[in-house]
């Protein structure tokens, strides 16, 4: 048939918007222009990421102080590592707070087939607005003259220092996030097979054993899916440490973009998203092979 | 009875969680005072300053075009190649599929940075045309992705039989193909629409210091100072976002309940 023909004009575009741009990142992360506007190789990029001449104290997690040593590590580095806690301490209070969450929906879900619809909606609504505006409307909430503080106020306690510090990114990262960990764990949730409860309450099981033993293994993939939505937007986003760290903060996203619209060295803002890309690409494979794994002699109807 | 009790506490802080922020961004649209935390009573004030901002209704005037150019000719190219995907033998088809997912998987940081180096290299100067370009490019992964299982609910021998008829190919595609796998050009449409006009992140790197998207100018205008006028359009983008996404929704559950009832009939 002569119609594949059709398909051919987006291969080509594809090839020049989906392709070459991300091996043009590679490519300028390897090079720079000199004077005359001449490009040449240059390991600058990625000297500038690794350079050990500007040195900071590493504390993850604070770690530390924890087991008092001092290991002096790049500053980019260590930027990776904040961007790493924050990104992993939200994408565990996304789970821990959605994990209840998306069990009530889907109860529910099985419970009324026709409601259930209706609150899971009503939980992605918020996704809907801009992500840029929900982050804003957090800093009218919070800042240290705002509703919540003046709320607190009047109980007599605070005011507290809620934005610019690592609490307001990681409530941003959260409040943003949250939805993408219900979904996966819901919908996986939504179609554990019933009499698979049935019949480890018929084999004697309590319903916390039932829990441990049946429920939670089985929505481990969506656990796994959901972990994988959050920590990856986290991990990338600059647009919350921008508006909710006032600007202070460093993450690897705002390092990149700093990069690329303040300094304008092409260079080492493409070596920082190769970095960044390798980063989130490898987690992903990590979290995929659990997924494979733990999906293996799995009991989904 | 106490559990159900704690159920329901728990999913009523969920959404106070989920709301408070968008409810209060609302509520302070209408408010008199400059102030994001005291009422000062009620004022459409700030919805008539925000239609005499002249830089707000130009970055609305650029972001309705490059959601409606972006959506349309993103719908037109996803649909040609679909069809034509249709007729690739399946290593290929998947080969291009699994390109296709690549703008999924990336992050939206790395996409726009990646379509920034593209114009630079190829000496396209940010601005209009590459926003524009730049929107086209993210949307068409997602218009493809909503045609694409159209084409598998498609019966072969439709086509075939239309030829049988006396249908030229060209005939068939208008006549026959079109009209079936509509639904899933009008979700696309709706959907790239939407996608392009929530964009911040692609847009921002792709759109140069001259020309601005609505998002771009409440990113500026929200780094720099309090502005009662962002709440106001927050509330009417948020709500056209909404009325959007009623409708995608409407539609796809619809499409879903349609499937159901046909596999419901083959039984």
């Amino acid at each position: 048939m002569r119609m594949r023909r059709l398909a051919y004009p987006y291969v080509l575009w594809m090839a020049v918007f989906t392709v070459a741009p991300l091996m043009l990142v590679a490519f300028y992360a390897l090079t720079a222009y000199d004077a005359d506007g001449r490009l040449f190789f240059t390991l600058q990029g990625f000297r500038n990421v690794f350079a050990t001449d500007n040195t900071v104290a590493f504390n993850l997690f604070g770690l530390a102080d924890l087991l008092g040593f001092n290991l002096q590590v790049p500053i980019y580095i260590n930027v990776l590592a904040k961007s790493l806690e924050i990104a992993l301490i939200s994408t565990v209070v996304c789970l821990l707070i959605g994990y209840p969450a998306a069990y009530i929906l889907a109860k529910r879900s099985r419970a009324r087939r026709g409601q259930s619809n209706f609150w899971l909606f009503l939980f992605i609504m918020p996704m809907w607005m801009n992500a840029l505006l929900r982050t804003y409307a957090w800093l009218a909430l919070l800042e240290p003259m705002g509703i919540v503080n003046t709320f607190l106020g009047y109980l007599g306690i605070g005011p507290f220092q809620f934005i610019y510090n690592d609490f307001g990114i990681g409530l941003g990262m959260v409040y943003n996030y949250l939805p993408f960990m219900v979904l996966p764990i819901h919908s996986v949730l939504v179609k554990i097979s019933p009499s698979l409860i049935e019949a480890a309450e018929d084999l004697g099981a309590d319903s916390t054993r039932t829990f441990l033993r049946v429920t939670f293994p089985l929505s481990l993939p969506g656990i796994l899916s959901g972990i994988n939505m959050v920590f990856m937007p986290a991990m990338t986003t600059f647009l919350i440490p921008d508006l909710l760290g006032g600007g202070r903060y460093l993450l690897i996203g705002n390092a990149i973009e700093r990069q690329f619209m303040v300094s304008r060295d092409m260079t080492t803002g493409s070596a920082l998203s190769i970095l960044l890309m390798i980063f989130v690409l490898a987690s992903m494979r990590i979290l995929t092979k659990y997924e494979q794994e733990s999906s293996e002699g799995g009991l989904l109807a | 009875m106490i559990a159900r009790l704690g159920k329901n506490i728990y999913m009523i802080l969920i959404f106070l969680f989920l709301y408070a922020p968008v409810a209060v961004l609302i509520v302070f649209s209408f408010n008199k005072t400059r102030s994001r935390a005291v009422w000062g009573g009620f004022t459409l004030e700030w919805y008539r300053k925000l239609f005499q901002n002249v830089d707000i209704l130009r970055a609305l005037q650029v972001t309705l075009i490059v959601a409606v150019v972006s959506a349309l000719v993103s719908t037109v190219i996803a649909t040609i190649t679909c069809i034509g995907l249709n007729s690739l033998n399946r290593r290929l088809r998947s080969l291009i599929m699994n390109v296709t997912y690549i703008p999924n998987i990336t992050p939206d940081l790395v996409t726009g940075v990646s379509l920034m180096l593209l114009f630079y290299f190829i000496g396209l100067k940010t601005g209009f045309a590459t926003l524009l370009l730049a929107h086209i490019a993210f949307n068409i992964p997602y218009a493809i992705l909503s045609i694409s299982p159209k084409f598998r609910q498609l019966d072969r021998n439709l086509f075939e039989a239309a030829l049988d008829l006396g249908c030229k190919p060209r005939q068939a595609i208008i006549r026959v193909i079109l009209p079936e796998i509509m639904p899933g050009i009008v979700t696309a449409l709706i959907l790239t629409f939407t996608l392009s006009i929530d964009d911040f992140v692609i847009s921002y790197f792709t759109a140069g210091n001259q020309v601005s998207t609505l998002a771009i100018t409440i990113y500026s205008m929200a780094r720099k100072s309090v502005n009662p006028q962002i709440n106001a359009l927050s509330t009417l983008m948020f709500l056209t976002v909404l009325v959007l996404l009623l409708l995608v929704n409407i539609r796809t559950t619809r499409d879903l309940r349609d499937k159901q009832n046909q596999g419901d009939l083959r039984k």
